[in-house]
């Protein structure tokens, strides 16, 4: 895991992603979790806090990625760029956390997946800040990601037009993302 | 919410697509440039026979100084806000242009006798000049900010100051073609000074 096939196969991903490919972008988020969940541990261990906690920074760095997918170079490699958002979003959560800590860089110069899965129990993470959206984003992030409807099911359901879910599940993705970086230290 | 919702969500968003950095950059440079180049045609204009002045090297030297640092510092901004980009060789290749700015004073103290210097590096109108660069650079500095949003700089601050010298070196490009002061001297006086 995490060699240079791997890269490539993520960069092509990536790229199709950039281009419109649903299923590839989903794809791809698939398979970076396990990898986000292993540097997330290991930024946590480092800074002597528990590796368990390290579900909602995996949650935050896919938002990252999600929000700045575009800034991906079509002609780059995609190693660099996930280890730069990765990173950057860890240092983050660990500045909140009350630890400054200047992580090597090399620390991440890997991209191993982790062997653990997703813990069954999640506090915290982007559950916390649900509660906190508007009322409308919160009914469609509900019904899409919790529920597993698509964006018809969940307009014909929310008797919301499809064009206004689209723009109230963007909405709301942006609005966990900037909650996340507005969370007091 | 579990990562694995979370993902059913990112990925139900996805045709929410966003325009890259670079292209956001230059479809928000059209209108900056256009603007700072009417307020150049209409309060200042070109100089007089710039064409057929072209031939005089101290011009030619200042239009090519200005227009390499446009496009130097344009791809240092955009990979500045591309997280992992390597950022380094960009810097690096940017520092040609004081190198060549440096050379050319050099020779232009050996070519001008010293009496004149003073009168070189001042210029006729320095003041104005530096009055003047910032009001081109404005329109092309608003255009770029907001365009940057699409990007995520992992040192903002950098990122905003290649901003900075993006819209700078085009407003100083567009003000270079109006300017009467070609010495490299005065070139050198103008952008080292703000």
């Amino acid at each position: 895991m995490g060699g240079k096939s791997e890269e490539n196969h993520w960069a092509t991903l990536l790229r199709a992603a950039n281009a419109g490919d649903t299923e590839a972008y989903r794809q791809l988020l698939l398979e970076l979790t396990p990898v986000l969940r292993a540097f997330a541990r290991r930024g946590l261990e480092r800074a002597g806090l528990s590796g368990a906690d390290a579900e909602d920074i995996v949650q935050e760095t896919l938002l990252a990625i999600h929000l700045k997918k575009q800034t991906f170079d079509s002609k780059a490699q995609a190693g660099p760029w996930i280890r730069a958002i990765a990173r950057h979003k860890i240092i983050d959560a660990l500045r909140r956390r009350g630890r400054r800590l200047n992580i090597p860089i090399d620390d991440f110069a890997d991209l191993l997946a982790s062997p653990e899965s997703e813990p069954d129990m999640l506090i915290g993470g982007v559950d916390g800040h649900l509660e906190s959206l508007a009322p409308g984003q919160r009914k469609v992030l509900r019904a899409i990601a919790v529920d597993g409807a698509s964006i018809g099911e969940a307009a014909a359901r929310l008797s919301m037009t499809k064009g206004a879910v689209r723009v109230a599940l963007h909405r709301g993705l942006a609005a966990l993302a900037a909650k996340f970086n507005a969370e007091e230290p | 919410m579990r990562t694995a919702h979370l993902i059913r969500a990112l990925a139900a968003d996805s045709d929410a697509r966003k325009i890259s950095p670079g292209r956001a950059l230059a479809l928000a440079l059209i209108p900056g440039v256009v603007i700072s180049l009417c307020l150049l045609l209409a309060f200042l204009g070109l100089r007089p026979h710039l064409i057929a002045l072209l031939g005089e090297p101290r011009l030619l030297f200042k239009l090519c100084l200005t227009a390499s640092l446009v496009a130097l510092s344009g791809p240092l901004v955009l990979r500045l806000v591309k997280p992992g980009a390597a950022v380094r060789s960009r810097v690096l290749l940017l520092a040609i242009v004081p190198a060549f700015l440096a050379a050319a004073c050099l020779v232009e103290l050996v070519v001008v006798s010293p009496t004149l210097w003073g009168q070189e590096l001042i210029g006729s109108n320095a003041v104005f000049c530096l009055k003047t660069i910032p009001k081109l650079a404005a329109a092309p500095l608003i255009g770029t900010l907001p365009a940057l949003r699409q990007g995520a700089p992992e040192k903002p601050g950098l990122a905003g100051a290649a901003a900075g010298l993006f819209a700078g070196a085009i407003g100083a490009a567009l003000y270079a073609t109006h300017c009467p002061d070609n010495s490299p001297l005065f070139v050198a006086a103008c952008i080292v000074w703000p």
